[in-house]
């Protein structure tokens, strides 16, 4: 019996749609940052992403002080730091904050963190009307579906269905193109930046010496978001941190050039803290939530933690052989792609998904476009040998240990090797060209073995090395 | 409560107790190549073209005014506080409103108005980027709302880059609530990573360096 996760990928790898779509767009996002990254658009792309993995490295390993000071920053500049354990915890507080306020309608902006712990659906058991205005996050806030790549939430989606979804929620008239659509957007969402009485973002980066929240966008959401609203509260994971607002010289230019390809996104706003006294505009009240859910478990492992070190860029996903393939929903949680295999099972516990760490060529393509240098393969093989450490002291495996200790039996012994050999060659028969387990017996195609081999296969045996090697050795004697 | 219990995790986890100091931190990076102020120009000017700005230079205020009278002729226009922009005769344009102190004022001319007009405090020529720092002379929404966004920028404050930026200001929070890097006109790829200009912000930027 195949497992859910297993009809779900078979599902999106038979659909010629949505594969020439993720491959496409995907495709492009790569294009776009090689251009980006060549040697003479920024020459000292390796020297940066070494500087952003010390930074990260350093602020991660002295996280607690950074988030002390950050904490007193805020304050100083008349905004409040709100500390939550997990996800309960924000909604609980945005929930007294908008009864205290009168609040009900909410804006948000795109925000990886609050997708995590399901901001959008437990405020709306509040009676709270949340409305995400990122473009791509709007269509799949009104499709009911999660975001499919940290980027580009709608990734998977072709016009034509994003023209079904507007009508069907909006009541437009079906309009196909793009400009139409996205103007379709603005009208409707400008109505409700303009009657939110809080804005909700994420955070980029927190900077510690200057108790600023940074975000990164194209759109101008964000920017509206935290504008137009009397109340602006940013939702922030604790790894979020950079010491000094000086250290932003070097995210900033990996961050836009990792993801699309844009040396600068169009808009990076630098907040600290409520409108002061000169000012025009701006909200009056600002709020920090710094949020635990998981990372401080994360924290604890000295190797795994550079998991932290994440800027969310999705550089990792566009490059991924398998997450080109199977796609961002079939990861079991909100982040997929690389990144996502070694963060969710980090923070939701191995036992959750244990194939996760294992859906992987181990190709290195993610690592070597991380701009943080994270190892993600490292991490994977070490998440892989966790999971397989849990396994074998649960009594099913008793059959797969059997097979590897008469595996090492026979490799120990070569004479039986090599008969083991010619008979499997033999039961095979002469190559046709075409692949050679898939046309095993059928006695090999039996129970555990099938679904073994289902996911294997080898060219047509030829002569073996012990044979080749024994004719070579002969003709150098001779 | 939640804030101890954080603190206490994390320094668990890393091995640290309260009040411990950090570690020396890396030394900050930046790097301010030298480049003369022509080629500052151009490369500012090349680098907003490829985002679909539009740039003018104009020699003289008067006429850089007389490029924002042909722009919005008759048209509802915003302008901010910025003293360069009344030292360009801004305010003098008869569809131009100006001298907003209070958010609500501002925020309902700046929903109907089709022009923002801002200076800027920095522009940035590697990039072509707009550095605004919010105060009583540039309001945040001046640039955000209208859907097209004209900024008059005097050259001398044209910088090489973000490098340079955070060298003469490297803590922007204490001038101001909100500095934003402004870098072409607002812009998606959300559907089939097709690019379309104007989605909240203006979909329309002209710069015209003074």
């Amino acid at each position: 019996m195949a497992a859910l996760y297993q009809i779900n990928i078979r599902k999106a790898l038979a659909d010629a749609r949505l594969q020439s779509a993720i491959y496409a767009s995907t495709g492009r996002l790569m294009d776009h940052r090689r251009h980006a990254m060549a040697p003479d658009a920024l020459p000292d792309y390796q020297e940066l992403r070494t500087q952003a993995n010390l930074i990260k490295k350093h602020t991660i390993e002295n996280l607690d002080h950074y988030l002390e000071q950050f904490e007193v920053q805020v304050a100083a500049h008349g905004g409040k730091v709100v500390w939550a354990k997990d996800g309960g915890e924000v909604v609980e507080f945005l929930g007294e904050l908008a009864k205290e306020k009168g609040a009900r309608l909410i804006v948000k902006s795109k925000s990886m963190t609050t997708e995590e712990i399901d901001l959008n659906e437990r405020l709306g058991h509040q009676h709270l009307e949340t409305v995400e205005t990122d473009l791509g996050e709007y269509i799949i806030q009104l499709a009911g579906e999660r975001p499919y790549h940290i980027v580009a939430p709608a990734l998977h989606l072709t016009r034509y269905e994003v023209a079904e979804i507007f009508t069907r929620h909006l009541g437009v008239e079906n309009e196909t193109a793009p400009e139409k659509l996205t103007k379709i957007a603005r009208a409707t969402l400008r109505q409700k930046f303009l009657a939110a009485d809080i804005g909700v973002t994420g955070a980029n980066f927190l900077v510690a010496d200057s108790g600023a929240v940074v975000l990164v966008e194209n759109e101008g959401n964000a920017r509206m978001s935290t504008t137009a609203p009397r109340i602006h509260v940013a939702v922030a994971g604790i790894e979020k941190l950079v010491p000094r607002a000086q250290d932003l010289a070097v995210f900033l230019k990996l961050l836009g050039r990792s993801a699309t390809g844009q040396p600068l996104t169009v808009y990076t706003s630098f907040l600290s803290g409520p409108r002061r006294g000169e000012e025009i505009d701006g909200p009056d009240e600002f709020y920090v939530v710094l949020l635990d859910n998981g990372r401080t478990r994360v924290l604890a492992d000295r190797d795994k933690r550079q998991s932290l070190y994440c800027i969310r860029c999705g550089a990792c996903l566009n490059h991924c052989p398998v997450y080109r393939k199977i796609g961002g929903h079939n990861y079991p949680w909100v982040y997929s792609g690389p990144i996502g295999a070694i963060i969710s099972p980090q923070f939701m516990g191995l036992t959750h998904d244990p194939w996760l760490p294992f859906a992987s060529s181990l190709c290195g393509a993610c690592a070597e476009v991380c701009p943080v240098k994270i190892d993600i393969p490292r991490l994977l093989l070490e998440l892989r040998s966790e999971v397989v450490k849990a396994e074998e002291r649960q009594p099913g495996r008793r059959l797969e240990r059997l097979a590897f200790r008469a595996w090492a039996w026979v490799m120990r012994h070569p004479r039986i090797y090599e008969m083991l050999g010619l008979a499997a060659g033999a039961l095979m028969g002469e190559g046709d060209g075409k692949g050679w387990l898939s046309r095993a017996p059928a006695l090999m195609n039996w129970g555990p073995l099938r679904a073994w081999l289902s996911q294997r296969d080898l060219p047509p045996a030829g002569r073996s090395f012990r044979q080749l090697w024994r004719v070579r050795s002969a003709r150098v004697k001779s | 409560m939640s804030r101890e219990y954080v603190l206490h995790k994390t320094r668990t986890a890393l091995g640290r107790n309260v009040g411990q100091a950090p570690a020396p931190a890396p030394p900050v990076r930046l790097r301010i190549p030298q480049v003369d102020v022509e080629v500052r120009l151009a490369n500012f000017f090349q680098a907003l073209e490829k985002l679909a700005g539009k740039t003018s230079r104009a020699g003289s205020p008067a006429e850089a005014r007389a490029y924002v009278a042909a722009l919005i002729g008759d048209r509802p226009a915003v302008a901010s506080n910025a003293p360069f922009l009344r030292e360009c005769g801004i305010p003098g344009l008869p569809s131009v409103r100006t001298d907003f102190t209070g958010r609500e004022a501002l925020r309902a001319v700046c929903a109907t108005a089709d022009f923002g007009i801002t200076s800027a405090d920095y522009a940035l020529a590697d990039t072509g980027t707009l550095v605004l720092l919010s105060s009583s002379q540039e309001a945040r929404m001046i640039s955000l709302l209208p859907p097209v966004h004209v900024a008059l920028v005097p050259r001398e404050r044209l910088l090489t880059g973000l490098d340079e930026l955070l060298t003469l200001l490297p803590q922007p929070s204490e001038q101001t609530s909100s500095m934003v890097l402004i870098t072409g006109p607002s812009r998606t790829a959300d559907i089939e990573q097709i690019l379309v200009r104007g989605v909240h912000g203006p979909g329309e930027i002209h710069v015209v360096v003074v």
